[in-house]
């Protein structure tokens, strides 16, 4: 591997989750439901009709630039991307070219890394092939659901660093409340381009350049696949390499079940789409009031929200990433901390117990969590004077591992802990056992 | 009856002279008598029309004020063939389309119902409005009624024509160039081509996208005014029309010209233009003169670069919009593109493709706005600008052959004002010896048809007596 470097490059689909289409009024809720019935002269591309954009979606969109640190220009325009392709009811697609409503944004990742972000801007998606032996059918329902597009600068190097920047990307989409972003939906779909760059070099101008090719992996619908098949193409291309020759640039399909890719289409040029601004939809013109109104819709975003249950409630970064996993779980520790400070509860006490007893948000009020936390440890209060009782007792009988400890073998603590524990039916809270007998030990 | 104008219609429906079944029976029986000679109508929907022309007798006969409520109630109307009409085979003139039958109306059709119209049938046109001549549709050439031997103008042909053989009360067409003004002036009729935006353009099939404005052939300006009022307006379902209110255009026609700024420019009494064409607006514009208006003469940009233009922006926007017709969903395969269809698909990919981006489009988008700008600086002197419509009388059947830009050039005169999306109205002026119409239009600046059709409206009325007037087609 020392030889090359991977130069890795990511395209991600989101679809929004309005509740109309991008174009037209009709509902974009199409996942399961009976194909062309969710359709009209707009989203069937039928002569004469015309799209009129959907606001909210518009909006999304650039709450999602915004999320993503880009620049929001104030002029934007749609235009048709001209392509024949069955699934496509007017014979192009309605996307943005080069004034897309976002651009130069990033990702942070957690080794401090920033992703940069080319571009995020605003289309629409294609109806469905459905083929049945010999025929071929379209399904209309999803064409014209509105879509983001997110395109990275190639600033991967590791399959690591993309599924980072994935959990992150469909993090941030969610908690904007804009997409379900499931994979397994097709409501986040991803292509990374891959190529592998020789070190050859010291010159640092050839250390930057790109190589002369570029191959884009499609058909892959989870994170986990993606690291698979990343890790498949450097190890395919770096053979190829090694033999010294260039990989053709091409598409390529994941295959789950052996974790390889294949070849699927060969780009010999660069395809010709014929952009060309929509006449049918006049510019889009933000003022700054509009820009600064969409950016009032955007809450605390998951990186905020991780920084300040570390500083603001003393919790460690591991509790915190779980509990500022989805928006929801954040509201509900935050909702439960307000009631259990009134119960003199700490942000530790409640943050374990909803961690360790992987509570189900969704069933326990946390008015109930409370509670149920103030029973447990009152539990503990009632056996106080029985827990001195049972700590004088195995002090008793375990005295060579006392000794040991006073010793300074400290870690022996914790298997005296564990003889308190066995003499209670109930669960005890092990750092209060421990208190008790190191003051004990002392 | 099925001669009088939407005004005296009205009025005789409101009369209860006649009703609106007899009146739409009279249009029918004028059609079964001049239709084997003129081929205005590709879709003739008699049984609808007389259906919807019963609803409508009872509507006036039961309520004093239907015709309030519905200004066009039982008037007969024609359409052009690329407006969607729900139920209605829908062709544009080309055989692609064959089979065709739209799941919904266009909003223009849409309003023209609201308002109580009842729907003859859909007319004849240049195949998907390529074309200055309707000689190129699919279903056969339109005849001008005037001489049978000549064109009537397109694309919007069959509609001028229908008008001016008194098959229709009035008609409904379609401009990106010329389509409308062109035809009525081969036709010796009205034809007002609304401010791009004025008119939702939902349902038309599309030509060019930027440039499309749907628009009424009528009899008499005051018709065209009367049917603005019913058309224009913003549609939630067209995003490029404007929400500027909509006047009510019949009732402020009467305005007087005096003082009235006009605007000539000599560039467009081009090289080669007909003579009689030349004296007969040379000779309306000293009657305005004569009303008190003032005129001066403008120095305009050359309208043969318009042709340029429009012809890239067009082109362009033609083969995107054709690329749905891809041989899968409307029955018919690509190759009942007629000659034009295929011409302009060519031209337009090519002008597209990268690498000729810069050189074509764009350019053309950037003369686009130079020729925006002169009629705007135009028009900071003059209220309006009158030239010829055409520079040519309507040209004799078979004058398309072989001729790829005839229509290009048959519209110089009105091509610079479509690119600029301007408010124009075409108005007969006479009759050449041979007997063939003259028309004159009428360019004012964006949203100033209520202007254009008043000043149109003050020589319509001041020239009400010239002997012209009372010629009909001899069919």
């Amino acid at each position: 591997m020392s030889k090359y470097t991977p130069v890795i490059g990511l395209e991600v689909h989101v679809e929004l989750k309005t509740n109309s289409k991008m174009f037209c009024s009709c509902s974009a809720d199409y996942f399961g439901q009976k194909p062309n019935t969710h359709t009209c002269p707009v989203c069937l591309g039928l002569p004469g009709a015309l799209p009129v954009p959907n606001k909210k979606a518009i909006e999304w969109c650039v709450m999602i630039g915004l999320a993503l640190n880009c620049d929001i220009p104030l002029f934007s325009k749609f235009d048709r991307k001209n392509y024949f392709y069955p699934d496509l009811s007017k014979g192009y697609q309605i996307s943005q070219y080069d004034k897309p409503f976002c651009q130069k944004g990033f990702i942070e990742l957690s080794n401090g890394k920033k992703i940069g972000i080319t571009r995020v801007h605003m289309e629409e998606d294609t109806g469905k092939l459905i083929h049945e032996g010999n025929s071929s059918l379209i399904d209309f329902n999803r064409s014209g659901v509105p879509l983001v597009e997110i395109v990275t600068e190639p600033d991967f190097q590791t399959a690591e660093e993309v599924k980072e920047y994935l959990q992150k990307l469909q993090q941030i989409v969610r908690y904007l409340g804009v997409s379900n972003a499931d994979m397994e939906k097709g409501e986040m779909r991803l292509e990374p381009n891959i190529s592998l760059r020789e070190l050859k070099t010291q010159n640092s101008k050839l250390k930057t350049e790109l190589p002369s090719y570029k191959v884009e992996v499609k058909n892959i619908n989870s994170f986990g696949f993606v690291g698979k098949a990343i890790e498949y193409e450097i190890k395919r291309q770096q053979e190829i390499l090694e033999k010294g020759q260039t990989p053709i640039q091409e598409t390529r399909g994941f295959v789950e079940k052996n974790s390889s890719t294949v070849s699927q289409r060969v780009k010999e040029e660069a395809s010709d789409y014929r952009y060309f601004p929509e006449p049918d939809i006049p510019p889009i013109r933000w003022t700054n009031e509009d820009l600064a109104t969409i950016e009032c819709l955007i809450p605390e975003l998951p990186f905020y929200k991780l920084f300040r249950f570390q500083s603001g409630y003393g919790l460690s970064v591991y509790d915190s990433e779980i509990l500022t996993k989805t928006r929801d779980l954040a509201d509900y520790f935050e909702e439960a901390m307000t009631i259990g400070r009134k119960h003199e509860l700490t942000a530790k006490q409640i943050a374990n117990y909803i961690i360790n007893k992987k509570i189900d948000i969704n069933i326990i009020l946390p008015a109930k969590l409370i509670e149920e936390i103030i029973k447990t440890t009152k539990k503990t209060d009632v056996n106080e004077e029985k827990l001195a009782k049972i700590i004088e007792k195995v002090i008793n009988e375990n005295q060579n591992a006392v000794q040991d400890y006073k010793k300074g073998k400290e870690t022996v603590i914790m298997f005296l802990v564990g003889r308190v524990m066995r003499q209670f039916k109930e669960k005890i809270d092990a750092e209060r056992i421990k208190a008790v007998l190191t003051a004990k030990l002392k | 009856m099925n001669k009088l104008t939407l005004q005296k219609a009205k009025e005789s429906l409101k009369n209860k002279d006649f009703s609106a079944v007899d009146l739409t029976k009279a249009c029918l029986l004028q059609m079964k008598k001049t239709e084997p000679k003129l081929n205005a109508f590709v879709t003739v929907t008699e049984n609808q029309a007389l259906e919807q022309a019963r609803k409508a007798d009872v509507e006036l006969a039961s309520q004093g004020d239907a015709l309030e409520a519905k200004p066009l109630l039982g008037i007969p109307i024609a359409i052009k063939d690329n407006f969607s009409t729900l139920g209605i085979r829908t062709t544009a003139s080309s055989k692609v389309l064959d089979d065709y039958i739209p799941p919904y109306d266009a909003t223009v059709v849409k309003k023209l119902k609201d308002a109580g119209a009842v729907i003859l049938g859909k007319t004849n046109m240049d195949a998907w409005a390529h074309g200055s001549s309707t000689e190129t549709s699919d279903y056969g050439a339109t005849k001008n009624p005037w001489d049978t031997n000549h064109l009537p103008g397109g694309s919007s042909g069959g509609s001028a024509a229908s008008v001016a053989a008194n098959q229709c009360i009035a008609a409904i067409g379609s401009e990106t160039a010329g389509s409308i003004r062109q035809p009525a002036s081969w036709c010796g009729v009205t034809g007002l081509k609304p401010t791009y935006g004025r008119v939702s353009r939902y349902g038309v099939i599309a030509m060019g996208s930027s440039l499309d404005s749907p628009g009424p052939i009528t009899k008499t300006v005051e018709d065209s005014a009367l049917i603005l009022e019913v058309l224009a307006g913003i549609d939630e379902k067209d995003a490029t029309t404007s929400p500027k209110e909509v006047l009510e255009y019949s009732k402020h026609l009467d305005k007087d010209v005096k003082d009235l700024k006009i605007g000539i420019s000599s560039d467009y009494f081009i090289k080669g233009i007909d003579k009689e064409v030349e004296e007969l607006i040379k000779t309306a514009i000293k009657k305005f003169e004569s009303l008190g208006a003032k005129i001066e003469n403008i120095k305009l940009f050359d309208p043969k670069y318009a042709i340029d233009v429009y012809t890239i922006i067009q082109r362009s926007e033609v083969s995107s919009n054709l690329a749905r017709y891809d041989g899968i969903r409307y029955g018919k395969d690509r190759e009942s593109f007629a000659e034009e269809a295929k011409r302009r698909i060519m031209f337009g990919t090519y002008a597209l493709s990268s690498g000729y981006y810069d050189q074509y489009y764009n350019k053309a988008q950037q003369v686009r706005t130079v020729i925006i700008k002169d009629f705007e600086k135009a028009f900071e002197k003059v209220d309006i600008i009158i030239a010829p419509t055409s520079p040519s009388l309507a040209l004799p059947v078979g004058a398309t052959k072989d001729t790829s830009m005839f229509g290009e050039i048959a519209d110089v005169l009105v091509e610079p004002s479509s690119i600029a999306g301007l408010a124009g109205i075409n108005i007969p002026v006479g009759f050449s010896k041979s007997g063939l119409p003259i028309g004159m239009q009428i360019i004012g600046p964006q949203f100033s048809e209520q202007l254009v059709l008043a000043s149109a409206h003050q020589y319509e009325i001041n020239t009400q007596n010239e002997n012209w007037r009372k010629l009909t087609p001899d069919l």
